[in-house]
């Protein structure tokens, strides 16, 4: 099969999931980036036409929420904690650091698409600030001295 | 019917009218940015708002969205009242700088530019009052523009800001925009608008330009009446 | 599982439940909650197995979730019969094999257990359970017991009663504390204007900040018109350092579940939704198992305990929007849209989830009510202070010593959290101020740290309860740079629909970020106070009228610190990068190198066991030689 027409079956089946139901269009879309890690164009206008949803209301739902991204990610996704607890254990000093050592910005995924960069607000460990999560796991009581060797291991 | 107190004048009015009606019936004059009588109101703009109490409560409200009920004092000029007019007048001018409309208002309420405010240069005149995209999706029925993103960053526009498949080229969205921010642009036989160009059908009768092809294929599908009857303009029919 | 229909078939419930909370062998329980997984409980559960699979033991191996003490997780629980339950703190892999000796023998000795619970508290059957009978065991007598704990010592535990002390994956459990008996009592012996008058009497107020008397409001959506009627829980914890709704989702789902039913059955409701943030997977996971549980017993269903009433519960997820938190945006979210809040003139009880009659509560809110039903209003309302019934979790958090979840009276002094249970403040700091209310709160001063902790008095000082953050700021904490935080926050989180918020926050935003980094004009601090004013007046929704609020308690509070960073360009507490600049001690430093070796920008210099030098024009500020110094030998100023 090609590669268009996997993406679409695999659409097919998480729409089938929810039986097509509109007011599903959130948890339709997070399956989606579950599946392709990102929401891919052509999911979007296919989700619009299998639904008849207008394309405009998918998309500003897709812009909206945080969870979503337009965006290929690289394998691991690493979440900058930066709710009140960790910004006042020195937050901001864990993305200045995750920044230039991966040489990307807040938002951006590095050339090797092994890491996504992300400031997330509030992961909820705040007992644990400050902390990050890579590809799930909650790192906790981190100083940007660690930052090197656990992201080695992620590699 | 319910009776209330509007800028110390005893007004009567159908319970559950919205309080903005009800005030410009009465004379009394309301700025708004976004409300429109062709769509639903949103209250995005706040411009129109005024001070009510209610009992012992007295708050500021958008007169756009307020049901009038029985007993309620308005005010629609007090300090309140004024500071988030003022408030708002000044962000929005900031936002769009070239804004005539919004410059003319200012002026008339006598409101002048905040210095502190660094004036934006990328977002046009839009000021999101979404009436564009109400119109198009609620009036026109094709939803070519949505909102997309998020606060600061929140943009009117086709999906991935690229040339709309659905858009039938109606311009609604030009002739309700308060600001002239989306630009139309009609020369011979052809219409610009969202960066897509329509073609434009000419009256059988008149041999005058008046409508998008696409609009009339689009109002022919949607309403059942063969395209060769949508063939003549308005004034030739 | 087979359907429970009667009080028999629930004490059965019950009974096995018991057997599996205090089962007649050894058990052995892991916190595994997002917190202890995150320091290691995971690694821990797995060494415990594979110590207990090859020592060929008989003990029964389980899951709990957090009690609250987060800071001395992952925590390893042994109940053994006839001995106290003892708990080991900080727990590693390496040290299992020293505990499963403790287990195999029935006695301490070496590796100490941090506290003992003698007792067991089974609140909604006011019963307490011993975990054995006689004398106490000797080897266990100088471990001190919960309650003498300073950590647990004025806490009083409703909401949260069963976090972490029961296996937030049985159901049996749950029944065994005295769970789904309140169900039973309010279906088949209460008139659902009962229940309504029992929470209205018992003085329960809405935890999610607003504080609006939750029986009022459920008697407003019970008259409201309309065949179809909505109860939804606001599990959509989005205020940056609060997790309260968290550990009680993920803990103990069971409770929001029974509350929301006996909630329905009172408003006439026929469906039900828990709408989650995305961030919280696991309490996703653990609600959907519980619900699949009741459904499975016939707590949810047609039906329920042969009543004739009907109603089941669904699960929505939250995609990452903190304005989702507001009850308007939350209904639209769950419609499947962008969630964006609307004018409520007509109140959501009224006109709510797809234009009818919907009832939001909290978390809490909703775990409360099964306690109340089972206790009484009377036994609520003597519980905390006037007007606020009952108690309220607190996410202590920030610069305090012992950080975790706290259940307190409602009206306990704000020191008594700080000094007692949270134990002061780290390294001899002095404490400056707390943070509550989230983006909508504000703070409170060292000054005002007599001040009773109550939605009224917090509300007067210009902050409010909110969802339960609490956050504890010391004398390194910049005020300033704390307002510019939460209105940064709040500008990503504007939905944008409304000008005074997209717009104004924004504003304030640049002000703020220019008074941070030394740019600050004259004129700017009274501009951020009338501005503040016209949003708080004229924004949309509650995000958007109380995003100011940071600004004016902080100003209210710490004018001074801002007239520093205007005027002086000075940032006191040493944390704005533009105003502070970093050099080394000359009588501190030892030469010893450490700094020189981290400096990313290679700004360090210096020979051996001599004072090292920055090069300020190099330095990024990055403070990794500060955080490095073992001889705190960084100036910063």
């Amino acid at each position: 099969m090609k590669k268009a027409q996997t993406m679409d079956k695999k659409v097919k089946d998480i729409i089938k999931k929810y039986y097509g139901d509109k007011t599903a269009m959130i948890a339709i879309l997070q399956d989606v980036q579950e599946e392709f890690r990102y929401l891919p164009k052509e999911t979007l206008s296919f989700i619009s036409k299998k639904m008849d949803v207008p394309l405009t209301r998918i998309y500003e739902i897709a812009t909206f929420y945080n969870a979503f991204s337009l965006k290929p990610r690289g394998k691991h996704t690493i979440e900058v904690c930066l709710g009140t607890a960790c910004h006042v254990q020195g937050a901001s000093r864990l993305i200045d650091r995750l920044e230039r050592d991966l040489s990307i910005s807040s938002g951006d995924t590095t050339k090797d698409k092994m890491f996504t960069l992300e400031e997330v607000r509030c992961l909820g460990c705040c007992s644990l600030a400050p902390v990050i999560r890579i590809s799930g796991n909650v790192h906790p009581y981190l100083t940007q001295d660690e930052l090197p060797k656990i992201l080695r291991n992620y590699k | 019917m319910v009776s209330f107190v509007i800028d110390g004048k005893n007004v009567q009015a159908e319970g559950g009218a919205m309080l903005l009606n009800v005030a410009r019936q009465n004379g009394i004059v309301i700025p708004t940015l976004c409300a429109h009588d062709t769509v639903a109101r949103s209250g995005a703009c706040r411009l129109c708002v005024v001070e009510v109490t209610k009992g012992k409560r007295t708050r500021i409200v958008t007169s756009c969205l307020y049901p009038v009920d029985e007993g309620i004092v308005v005010s629609t000029k007090t300090e309140r009242v004024m500071n988030v007019r003022s408030l708002v007048m000044q962000l929005l001018m900031a936002r769009c700088p070239e804004s005539q409309l919004l410059k003319d208002m200012a002026k008339e309420m006598g409101i002048e530019p905040q210095p502190s405010f660094r004036v934006e240069t990328d977002k046009g005149k839009c000021i999101l009052c979404r009436l564009c995209v109400k119109t198009c999706e609620d009036v026109v029925g094709v939803s070519a523009i949505g909102l997309s993103r998020r606060g600061k960053d929140k943009i009117v526009g086709p999906p991935f800001m690229e040339d709309s498949v659905t858009c039938v080229g109606c311009g609604a969205c030009a002739y309700v925009c308060p600001t002239d921010h989306i630009v139309m642009e009609s020369t011979d036989g052809r219409r610009k608008i969202w960066g897509r160009a329509f073609r434009m059908k000419a009256c059988d009768t008149c041999g005058r330009y008046f409508a998008p092809v696409d609009q009339l294929k689009w109002i022919s599908k949607k309403t059942g009446t063969p395209l060769s009857e949508l063939s003549v303009c308005l004034s030739c029919k | 599982m087979s359907t429970i229909k009667t009080l028999e078939d629930l004490n059965k419930a019950a009974k096995r439940g018991l057997e599996s909370i205090i089962p007649s062998k050894t058990k052995i329980m892991v916190g595994m909650s997002t917190s202890g997984l995150a320091s290691g409980a995971q690694e821990v559960y797995d060494a415990l197995a594979a110590e207990i699979k090859k020592r060929k033991l008989d003990v029964v191996l389980c899951k709990t979730s957090a009690m609250g003490m987060d800071c001395i997780e992952p925590l390893v629980e042994v109940i053994q019969p006839n001995r106290p339950r003892l708990a080991y703190s900080r727990m590693t892999a390496k040290k299992v094999p020293e505990v499963i000796n403790q287990v195999a023998k029935g006695v301490v000795d070496g590796f100490k257990p941090t506290y003992r619970m003698d007792e067991e508290d089974y609140l909604c059957l006011n019963e307490k359970k011993p975990y054995f009978k006689g004398p106490l065991p000797n080897d266990v007598k100088d471990i001190p017991t919960i309650s003498n704990v300073d950590f647990y010592k004025k806490q009083v535990k409703i909401a949260t009663r069963n976090c972490g002390m029961i296996n937030f994956e049985s159901i049996d459990e749950y029944v065994a504390k005295g769970g789904y008996f309140s169900l039973y009592k309010a279906l088949t012996q209460m008139k659902p204007e009962q229940i309504i008058d029992e929470i209205i009497a018992s003085g329960l107020r809405g935890r999610g900040g607003g504080g609006f008397p939750a029986g009022v409001k459920w008697q407003t959506c019970r008259r409201a018109h309309g065949d179809i009627k909505y109860v939804l829980c606001n599990g959509d914890e989005g205020d940056p350092g609060a997790y309260m709704d968290r550990s009680v989702m993920e803990g103990d789902p069971h409770s929001i579940i029974e509350g929301m039913i006996i909630g329905a059955f009172a408003i006439g409701a026929t469906d039900g939704f828990i709408y989650v943030r995305n961030e919280y997977p696991l309490a996703v996971a653990n609600l959907q198992r519980a619900l699949d549980q009741a459904r499975a017993y016939g707590f949810l269903g047609n039906n329920i305990f042969n009543s004739g009433f009907n109603f089941d519960i669904k699960i929505g997820k939250g995609a990452g929007a903190f304005v989702c938190g507001e009850s308007t945006a939350l209904m639209t979210s769950l419609e499947g849209k962008a969630g964006e809040p609307r004018a409520k003139y007509i109140h959501t009880v009224e006109y709510g989830l797809w234009n009818r009659p919907s009832n939001l509560n909290n978390v809490e809110t909703w775990a409360n009510v099964p306690a109340i039903i089972s206790r009484g209003a009377k036994w609520f309302s003597s519980i905390g202070c006037k007007n606020n019934s009952g108690t309220k979790v607190f996410s202590l958090v920030g610069k305090v010593n012992n950080i975790g979840l706290v259940e307190v009276p409602m009206g306990i002094p704000l020191k008594d959290i700080i000094y007692e249970i949270g134990g002061g403040i780290p390294g001899g700091k002095k404490f400056k101020a707390v943070q509550t209310g989230g983006p909508s709160g504000g703070c409170i001063p060292k000054s005002l740290e007599d001040i009773s902790v109550d939605f009224d008095a917090l509300w007067e000082a210009g902050s409010m309860m909110g969802s339960g953050g609490m956050i504890v700021m010391d004398e390194t904490t910049c005020m300033v740079d704390i307002a510019r935080y939460f209105i940064d926050f709040l500008e990503f989180e504007s939905c944008g629909k409304c000008v005074p918020c997209r717009e104004g926050v924004m504003r304030m935003n640049e002000i703020l970020h220019d008074i941070c980094g030394g740019k600050g004009r004259p004129g700017d601090i009274e501009l951020l106070e009338s501005m503040s004013k016209g949003i708080v007046d004229g924004a949309l929704c509650a995000l958007g009228s109380t995003a100011p609020n940071p600004v004016l308690s902080t100003l209210k509070y710490f004018r001074d610190e801002y007239t520093a960073h205007v005027r002086d360009k000075k940032c006191p507490a040493g944390v704005c990068k533009a105003l502070i600049r970093f050099s080394v001690s000359d009588e501190k430093c030892t030469g010893c190198g450490v700094c020189l070796k981290k400096c990313p920008t290679e700004c360090i210099s210096g020979e051996k066991k001599k004072t090292h030098v920055i090069d300020q024009t190099e330095c990024i500020k990055c403070g990794v030689c500060k955080e490095s110094c073992k001889f705190d030998a960084i100036i910063v100023e």
